[in-house]
């Protein structure tokens, strides 16, 4: 009997021991990478850094305003692009969709999520690259608005099923057809939900190289339009990262630096407007 | 709720009866008239044959145990189970003489308005909640939304409590207040009648005769059918009651008939309470 204790209670012990220390893993693996990057990388943002080109190889200083810029437009595209489709798509599972049918989109969501970014990649390069004739910013955004779309989906559905039923229907009793009813009533309510999913599968997709690779490719200098090649920041990291040249690396280490740095404030953002939700419900 | 003693509902009753004589026939006063209704949720048969006709400007309740049906009928009047897949009404429910099925579900839902017994104020302002209806419907042009507001708090009973908090949340309302804001609502666009789904099943006795008082007042201009679990509401606010047992509309009579002088046995076991 004793020993049964006991052993029950070194069990206990260890258990909580072990889900202790792993949850310490995963919070010191963000503090290090975050410190890690600070520290290679912090000293060398400058004004300069953040609105330059790059220098010549050889030259000191430069920086990578076009890969910024470059981010932001292709993340902009993927947004006109990925937001509306996952969003649309994300209501009619919610909302309008039959069981076999939900289910079916359901898993081509999910399926989707679960592509490889490099096949996502191959796939716009087939499509736009190969007919366009050339590495487009067009390619790099719709490559990365296409894996908006799954995110946007799920996230949007979950925000809406969680909207209680009683009040679409509070509204369809009132003589509103059902569309109006969702977009006047259910969408309202979940709004701060979905937008905080939107703002995720952004800060998701911000930092992927692969499907960029083969679609907006890089480019050296500004690029105007949406029909050239363009740089982005992984892609940058990426390619200065494999170079041979100390000064690139430090200023691989930055462009991380900014990158990680940009996603963490978007998901800090999109945290707090989760919480200011939940307030405003308990209110 | 036990707030009233039995010899108060007595007395309601009494009340009741001197000017009742005679108007379970007359067809001028009816409101609804429903002729061999059946109802199917899938192949499931919900609701067997039922006729009955519903009284202009009176309460009529809805009673009996839990699946029996009322709320299923109650859902068929103003077309609201047509939200859930697979149901199919077969019969004839006629509002004023025009057979609703044909009708226009805007323009039968505006007529035919609905509380439900969960109160589902939506998460907007008092205001906004109320001017909802008549927003999206279109028929806020020309009339001035501040005055409809006021005027439809002001018959839900509820103005006094909410007139400087007007453009607070809704949500931060308590139960009953945010059910008689479920009232205003569904008043703003004017409804000829009202359904009412258990209303104050999720309310406090406090709360509960606040409601019941604010449908006396409201029979003035309105027919409402009210489904309840609580007989003692069934016998103080309504003038007719309908016992539905399995699908079925067992007995239906003036109230004070129901509950003094029940036709049926089974009426009578449920009344006082033997099965349920």
């Amino acid at each position: 009997m004793r020993r049964s204790i006991l052993w029950r209670k070194s069990v206990n012990i260890a258990m909580i021991g072990a889900t202790g220390l792993c949850a310490t893993v995963t919070v010191a693996s963000l503090i290090l990478i975050l410190g890690f990057l600070a520290w290679k990388g912090a000293h060398y943002i400058t004004w300069a850094f953040l609105t330059q080109l790059p220098a010549p190889v050889g030259e000191l200083g430069g920086g990578m305003g076009n890969a910024i810029v470059g981010s932001g437009k292709m993340l902009l595209l993927a947004s006109v692009t990925g937001i509306p489709v996952g969003l649309m798509a994300g209501i009619y599972l919610a909302e309008f969709g039959g069981r076999t049918i939900s289910f079916m989109v359901r898993y081509a969501a999910d399926l989707l999520n679960g592509v490889p970014s490099i096949v996502t990649g191959i796939f716009i390069y087939t499509v736009v690259v190969l007919t366009m004739g050339n590495f487009s910013a067009l390619a790099g955004g719709l490559a990365l608005g296409v894996m908006m779309i799954p995110i946007v989906v799920r996230s949007t559905e979950d925000f809406i099923l969680a909207v209680p039923g009683n009040m679409l229907e509070g509204a369809l009793a009132l003589g509103v057809s059902k569309w109006r009813g969702v977009a006047t009533v259910v969408l309202p309510a979940a709004r701060r939900g979905i937008m905080t999913g939107i703002l995720l599968s952004l800060a998701r997709v911000a930092g992927e190289t692969a499907p960029l690779l083969f679609t907006s490719f890089n480019n050296q200098y500004w690029s105007r339009g949406w029909d050239s090649p363009i740089a982005s920041l992984p892609v940058v990291i990426y390619t200065y990262a494999v170079s041979p040249y100390k000064s690139w690396h430090d200023q691989a280490w930055a462009a991380g630096f900014v990158l990680l740095a940009l996603v963490l404030l978007v998901n800090i953002g999109a945290h707090m407007i989760l919480s200011r939700q939940h307030s405003v419900q308990r209110g | 709720m036990g707030a009233l003693t039995n010899a108060q509902v007595m007395k309601s009753y009494e009340n009741k009866t001197e000017d009742s004589a005679g108007q379970l026939t007359q067809s001028a006063d009816c409101k609804f008239r429903i002729s061999r209704l059946n109802f199917y949720y899938g192949p499931v048969h919900a609701l067997h044959d039922i006729s009955l006709r519903i009284q202009k400007n009176q309460i009529t309740a809805l009673i009996g145990p839990s699946g029996c049906g009322k709320s299923t009928f109650l859902r068929t009047l103003n077309r609201m189970y047509e939200t859930v897949r697979h149901t199919r009404a077969e019969g004839e429910i006629l509002l004023d003489g025009e057979d609703i099925f044909s009708m226009d579900l805007v323009a039968l839902r505006r007529r035919v308005g609905m509380v439900f017994q969960k109160p589902n104020p939506f998460p907007k302002s008092i205001f906004e909640n109320v001017a909802y209806g008549l927003k999206v419907n279109g028929a806020s042009k020309g009339i001035s939304l501040t005055d409809a507001v006021e005027a439809s708090l002001r018959r839900a009973a509820l103005w006094d409590e909410v007139k400087d908090a007007l453009h607070k949340s809704a949500l931060a309302l308590s139960g009953g207040q945010q059910q008689r804001l479920c009232i205003a609502r569904a008043l703003a666009v004017n409804p000829e009648v009202v359904l009412l789904d258990e209303p104050c099943s999720a309310l406090d006795p406090i709360s509960t005769a606040k409601i019941e008082e604010l449908l006396f007042t409201l029979k003035e201009n309105c027919t409402m059918v009210i489904v309840t679990h609580n007989m003692q509401q069934a016998a103080r606010v309504s003038k007719y009651t309908g016992f539905f047992l399995l699908g079925e509309l067992i007995e239906f009579n003036e109230t004070n008939m129901i509950f003094k002088k029940p036709a049926r046995k089974e009426t009578e076991d449920y009344i006082t309470g033997r099965f349920g």
